[in-house]
């Protein structure tokens, strides 16, 4: 079972893991949190959350974010995946759930998720993480905070240095 | 200069810090390559045929005399004793360990200066005019913008792991000396009709195989609003360009898949969501930059100078020097001076330590400290007073720097070719060489005048061979190594492809094909038309009869 590293008021934690992850083909199980495909919450997500089920949406990166809009404020959790370190595009999607669709719940990066990019993830809004390179939670945020000054506003609450400055 | 303050030097040490630590980890084995590669690449470490080549960003092409003897040092104590000058104003050392990659890093961040983002698929080192802030040509200083665009681009977020590498060159003047219109955005700044600096904004330029001169998608862009817009064609081009298939992901595939106009409806539309409260830098913060570059003190000086005009009259190297590397600067008295790093049998951008060091000391001696690299592979001593003009030619001479040659037929761009470049199918700087030594006559290559040879290695086009006057491409038949020559391209304002002329051939006929092409031009030239001018209004087929009919 790889970690699960969670971010909250700036403190890197292990955290447990209670969302089943549910494939598209395999059985929802009967009770208890689960993430889904988008395809399949799009089926099967409001009779799960009408039931009171937690429920969180996993988002590959060509799933455009924007299709949950109106189903966030009900959602726990997204998880945006990364296939490979290399694919960016659940950056984007990060900061749109945080600066444009105004999402509070979760949002975990999975996937090919990487110490080298724990900076980035932090700096657009992802709060949790399943590591790839078995990374602690000290080594994670060794990473994350490895830099005292940031040059652009992303969706945490870092001041650019241009606020520094001034 | 743009003077770093304390902020910026703790980011450079914070980042020094991260690459060390990666570095040893990768040494110790407790990473893999694959691991370490994207760090590697975002500090612009590339593993090249025989040993690792460090690219060092030098933002917007500008840099002081301390910097310069800095770039010296390193060539010295950890390269062969020489560096080289890209077409993308940075400077690469071809010959470093892995081991001492972080010592050099902290040799470099202690002149302010690093290897950040000059490699890797994320946003470049930013390009801009080399004459800025010495031009009487430009609307404002180009320099600042480009800085702005430096800082907000500095490990982006979201925008470091793109589907492909990203650059940006930035110009305020018409005459364009940044190549603007193949780049991925190429920044033009206007003052509009009511006074106000504005942005031509022209996106999805490029070379490589595919070349495509860019569309501009914005007329008048507000200069202040230049960041969010920025951030809304990299978003549109984050979400949406091609990821399966890297000769299809840079920027320029997906706006000429989508359409100029299509796209443009794209980012509009993403613009209009962005804040622009929050996305666009503040008027507080562009003032800042403006104040952080070095006021430079020019003297008020008469137009003429007669230690100068005197120089010029008594020896005809200098003046040959003035009238080709010797351009018009906005103040009285002062001038812009190119100092070509294509002397015959050089290789182009090559220059040793010891000719660095010349050029910082002029610099600093002459030159109100400031230092200026081209994308054509040349260095610029922006602010040289006309009367010590003379005397900075005759150190440059000294220095095997005072060949005057600049915008002439041996002033050749070449990437690196066979000779470093494991992607490559040919040889590129052997080629240039032959090429400038078969027109080595000074007479000769003034009399034809303007006209720009661009060599590349293989269809990946680093030497820009699509914008070439004359381009010349290395390929492979059948594992020998061929070259195909193409005719009317341009990398400025007026930017075209140019076009493959005929069969390939081999490198000894490379210089007698060059010599047709500047006989045919020489004998049907009308006026003071340029090469390229001729090629577009006559055609190819003199050209091409002269090239083949010599060549059996
Ligand atoms: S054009 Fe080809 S040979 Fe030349 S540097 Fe680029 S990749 Fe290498």
């Amino acid at each position: 079972m790889p970690t699960l590293i969670s971010l909250k008021d700036g403190v890197y934690a292990a955290a447990e893991n209670v969302f089943a992850d549910v494939g598209d083909e395999e059985a929802i199980p009967a009770a208890g949190p689960v993430i889904l495909s988008l395809a399949r919450f799009q089926a099967e997500g409001d009779a799960l959350l009408g039931a009171g089920r937690s429920v969180g949406v996993r988002i590959q990166p060509d799933e455009a974010v924007e299709d949950l809009a109106y189903d966030l404020p009900r959602l726990a959790l997204v998880a945006l995946v990364f296939p490979r370190y290399a694919d960016g595009r659940a950056y984007t999607s990060a900061r749109l759930l945080r600066q444009r669709l105004g999402f509070r719940g979760e949002v975990r990066a999975v996937g090919d998720v990487l110490r080298m990019q724990a900076g980035f993830m932090v700096r657009c809004g992802f709060d949790s993480f399943v590591p790839a390179d078995g990374s602690t939670p000290e080594q994670w945020a060794h990473a994350a905070g490895r830099f005292r000054h940031v040059y652009q506003r992303g969706a945490d609450a870092r001041a650019p240095v241009f606020e520094e400055r001034s | 200069m743009y003077r770093y303050d304390v902020i910026d030097r703790e980011f450079l040490a914070d980042r020094s810090a991260e690459f060390r630590e990666n570095v040893t980890r990768r040494l110790a084995g407790e990473i893999t390559e694959d691991q370490f590669k994207p760090l590697r690449l975002m500090n612009g470490l590339y593993l090249q045929l025989h040993a690792y080549m460090l690219r060092v960003a030098i933002p917007y092409g500008s840099l002081d005399s301390r910097q310069m003897r800095g770039l010296a040092a390193i060539a010295r104590d950890y390269d062969k004793g020489y560096g080289h000058f890209t077409t993308r104003q940075n400077i690469q050392f071809n010959w470093v360990r892995l081991g001492q990659a972080p010592d050099i890093l902290d040799a470099l961040a202690a002149v302010d200066m690093h290897a950040i983002q000059t490699s890797g698929n994320c946003i470049r080192n930013v390009t801009a005019d080399p004459y800025a802030g010495a031009t009487a040509e430009e609307v404002d200083d180009p320099r600042v913008w480009s800085e702005l665009i430096r800082q907000w681009s500095t490990l982006h977020p979201e925008f470091s792991y793109l589907p492909r590498k990203f650059k940006i060159a930035v110009t305020a003047a018409p005459k364009d000396r940044t190549a603007a219109r193949v780049h991925d955005i190429g920044l033009v700044l206007r003052r509009g009709r009511d006074g106000g600096l504005g942005f031509e904004v022209i996106v999805g330029g490029g070379q490589g195989r595919t070349p495509y001169v860019g569309p501009t998608i914005a007329e008048h862009l507000p200069a202040g609003r230049l960041l969010s817009y920025l951030e809304a064609i990299l978003r549109v081009y984050n979400r949406h360009g091609r990821r399966d298939n890297k000769f299809k992901a840079r920027i320029k595939i997906l706006v000429a898949a989508l359409g100029a106009e299509e796209f443009k409806r794209q980012v509009d539309e993403e613009w209009s969501r962005i804040d622009g409260a929050l996305a666009d830098a503040p008027d507080t913060e562009l003032a800042r930059i403006r104040g952080a570059f070095t006021p430079l003190a020019f003297e008020t000086l008469p137009a003429r100078s007669e230690a100068f005009e005197a120089a010029r009259a008594a020896d005809p190297a200098f003046a040959r020097f003035v009238r080709n590397n010797v351009k018009a600067h906005k103040k009285p008295g002062y001038a812009i001076v190119e100092i070509s790093l294509k002397a015959p049998g050089q290789t182009p951008g090559d220059a040793s330590a010891e000719q660095m060091e010349v050029v910082a000391d002029l610099a600093e001696r002459y030159g109100l400290d400031d230092i200026r690299v081209t994308h054509e592979q040349n260095l610029v001593l922006p602010h040289v007073k006309l009367d010590d003009l003379p005397t900075v030619f005759a150190a440059l001479r000294t220095a095997g720097l005072g060949t005057p040659n600049i915008g002439l037929i041996s002033d050749i761009i070449a990437c690196p070719g066979l000779d470093y470049c494991a992607l490559a199918n040919a040889r590129a700087i052997p080629i240039a060489q032959s090429i400038a030594r078969r027109f080595e006559d000074q007479d000769r290559a003034e009399l034809i005048g303007e006209l720009k040879i661009k060599i590349s290695g293989c269809i990946n086009a680093c030497g820009h061979h699509h914008v070439g006057n004359i381009g010349i491409l290395g390929v492979d038949k059948k594992g020998e190594e061929f070259y195909q020559l193409s005719l009317g391209g341009s990398g400025q304002e007026d930017a075209s492809i140019g076009k493959i002329l005929g069969p390939g051939m081999n490198a000894e006929q490379v210089p007698d094909a060059i010599d047709a092409l500047v006989d045919t031009y020489l004998a049907i030239r009308q006026g003071d038309e340029r090469f390229l001018d001729t090629v577009r209004r006559v055609g190819f087929a003199p050209f091409k009869e002269a090239v083949y009919a010599d060549a059996h």
